[in-house]
């Protein structure tokens, strides 16, 4: 076969690969059956419906909503002065401290969830919300610095100076000349840092007690004991949710610009 | 001097261990348009970004309309710089690039409307406003930046390399609007440029710097005429030049008896090209290159003084390469070096 038929061939069977469950959701949670089945018995919305009377996943999704965006936050809070610093001052370690940054996407996140158990939840008795919490914002940083890194880098910092000669400070002129130029970066790293937390499962695994469960963990709970469509339904729904933010941010922001 | 507005005393700038510019004295007067003119690495920038406060001193004073403005942080100044790149705020209009500095300071209303109107008027982009730096060319870029630090009604407005990003047109339009502004409003402008010519056009007064120190200070036309170093001389067009030991010539190799006692306090001797006069005199040298620059022939010469470079007018018969040649370097014409290195 030459490369002219094989390539799109090659790239077929990738996206068949990659989206084709998708739709397999899709179809599996529109079933009018009680198990979860494909192809599907039958069309119906009901455990569409039915994803919304289920208690444990309003508190769940409630709970992953909480960390996706509160540790998405507190990644940027941290990770912008952490960016800032890295493009502006030569630093030294600069190199090491990236790395250290980037640590949390390299390590296993398995590794990551049992060392936090074993090391502050057990022994400490640590708050496992808050464990959670801080997992979650270390696992969004490295996003949060890379992404707004990249939209610094971009920025000349003479602009910086300029708004300090014509009287501004020098916190003044971050607020007024650095940020607004950089928003675009800081909101792109806070849809992925969001998408990141609310999909994560291995940390979330090691970190979840009685009433304390992301909705990822809460699923998988609910399909050890209840196999029905439900499950599906809820995946399917929560696809249309990150198609729906990342087709927004495209739209508004050029998203792909920045990763 | 009695009148000196800004004034530089021992001032020494270091990027951390390394010295940039080591104890440089300058005095500036009121409305006085002068050029740091020096090659890149002189410290001429610096020199500039510490005027504006960028950079602190590690010693030395700087003062300014009779205050000690040496540790007076840089947005207290209110001293204008235009940057080579212009540095214009990419989010903000023209319209609010040029209010930004005024804002800062509490101006509003109709008196804010009233400045930033008349600052875009005055550098002929009133109809671009409502634009974004983006959407404008590098000269409109930079006359906006013009306006921005002038809407200030700064003490000292610093320009960085303020020609060498434009095209030759341009150059000649911008040269003329840095007059026109200095013209109308008086204001103290010192600018940094690598370019001669520029400098030579420009500039009331020229500070050439080398090395992180000040080389020779001078109106335009003593620059130009009369040199005081080897490099200031080769900088401004004197391409020959030679050390004196002893009253005479020294080369690579030699010392060459002059037809003339040298004068007495003289460390070198410098000539222009035009200055040489070929096809007659006490030197033989053969013709290596020639090229013609419209009004003129350039000449370069290997010499038993070394290579010699002479221009002759167009008109004259030209000489082919390799013919050899008498020549002349007149002692009347020479610039007189106090120092050669």
């Amino acid at each position: 076969m030459t490369p002219r038929i094989l390539s799109p061939l090659v790239l077929g069977l990738l996206l068949i690969f990659l989206i084709g469950p998708f739709f397999i959701i899709i179809a599996a949670s529109l079933s009018a059956g009680d198990t979860l089945a494909f192809p599907p018995q039958g069309l119906s919305l009901r455990w569409v419906l039915k994803v919304f009377t289920i208690d444990s996943f309003r508190d769940s999704f409630a709970m992953s909503m909480l960390l996706a965006v509160g540790g998405t936050l507190a990644a940027l809070v941290l990770g912008i002065p952490a960016a800032y610093a890295l493009s502006r001052y030569k630093l030294p370690g600069a190199e090491t401290i990236r790395t250290i940054v980037s640590l949390p996407i390299i390590v296993p996140g398995i590794i990551v969830g049992l060392a936090l158990l074993r090391y502050l939840v057990v022994p400490f008795g640590f708050n496992i919300t808050l464990a959670l919490f801080f997992a979650h914002t270390a696992l969004v940083l490295p996003y949060a610095v890379r992404v707004v890194s990249a939209s610094l880098n971009n920025l000349r910092s003479d602009i910086e100076e300029a708004a300090v000669l014509l009287g501004s400070s020098r916190a003044g002129a971050f607020f007024r000349v650095v940020m607004p130029n950089i928003r675009g970066g800081i909101l792109a790293a806070f849809i992925l840092g969001f998408v990141t937390s609310f999909n994560q499962v291995p940390v979330s695994l090691f970190l979840s007690g009685p009433g304390v469960r992301t909705l990822p963990i809460d699923m998988l709970g609910y399909m050890e004991t209840t196999y029905d469509p439900s499950i599906a339904a809820l995946s399917a729904l929560l696809a249309f949710l990150s198609i729906g933010i990342v087709f927004l941010a495209e739209r508004f922001l050029g998203f792909s610009r920045y990763v | 001097m009695s009148d000196t507005y800004l004034q530089l005393d021992k001032l020494t700038l270091a990027y951390g261990d390394t010295v940039a510019v080591k104890d440089l004295d300058l005095s500036i007067r009121k409305g006085e348009l002068v050029a740091l003119l020096g090659p890149s690495g002189c410290g001429k920038t610096t020199t500039m970004r510490s005027i504006a406060g960028l950079l602190n001193p590690a010693s030395g004073r700087i003062t300014l309309d009779g205050a000690d403005i040496t540790s007076v942080s840089a947005n207290k100044r209110n001293i204008g710089l235009v940057f080579q790149s212009y540095a214009l705020f990419p989010h903000l209009t023209v319209y609010e690039n040029v209010a930004f500095g005024l804002r800062l300071k509490g101006v509003s209303g109709q008196d804010l409307d009233a400045k930033v109107t008349a600052g875009i008027k005055s550098v002929g982009l009133a109809s671009f406003a409502a634009r974004k730096p983006g959407e404008l060319s590098g000269g409109q870029q930079q006359r906006v930046a013009l306006a921005r630090s002038m809407v200030m009604e700064p003490k000292v407005l610093l320009l960085d390399e303020p020609l060498s990003n434009l095209d030759a047109r341009l150059r000649l339009e911008m040269r003329a609007e840095l007059q026109r502004v200095q013209k109308e409003t008086g204001v103290t402008m010192i600018f940094v440029t690598h370019d001669q010519i520029e400098a030579l056009a420009l500039a009331d007064r020229i500070v050439v710097m080398l090395n992180g120190g000040i080389e020779q200070i001078g109106t335009p036309e003593e620059i130009y005429n009369k040199p005081v170093s080897a490099f200031v001389a080769d900088f401004v067009g004197f391409e020959n030049v030679f050390a004196l030991e002893n009253g005479k010539l020294a080369t690579s190799n030699s010392l060459v008896e002059l037809s003339a006692p040298a004068p007495q306090a003289a460390k070198g001797l410098a000539w222009r090209p035009r200055m040489v006069i070929l096809g007659s005199g006490p030197f033989q040298g053969t013709v290596r290159g020639t090229s013609f620059a419209g009004n003129v022939r350039e000449y370069l010469l290997d010499t038993p003084l070394g290579p010699i470079k002479a221009e002759v007018d167009a008109a004259e018969p030209s000489h082919a390469i390799g013919s050899t040649l008498a020549f002349d370097l007149p002692l009347g014409a020479a610039a007189p070096l106090s120092r050669y290195r």
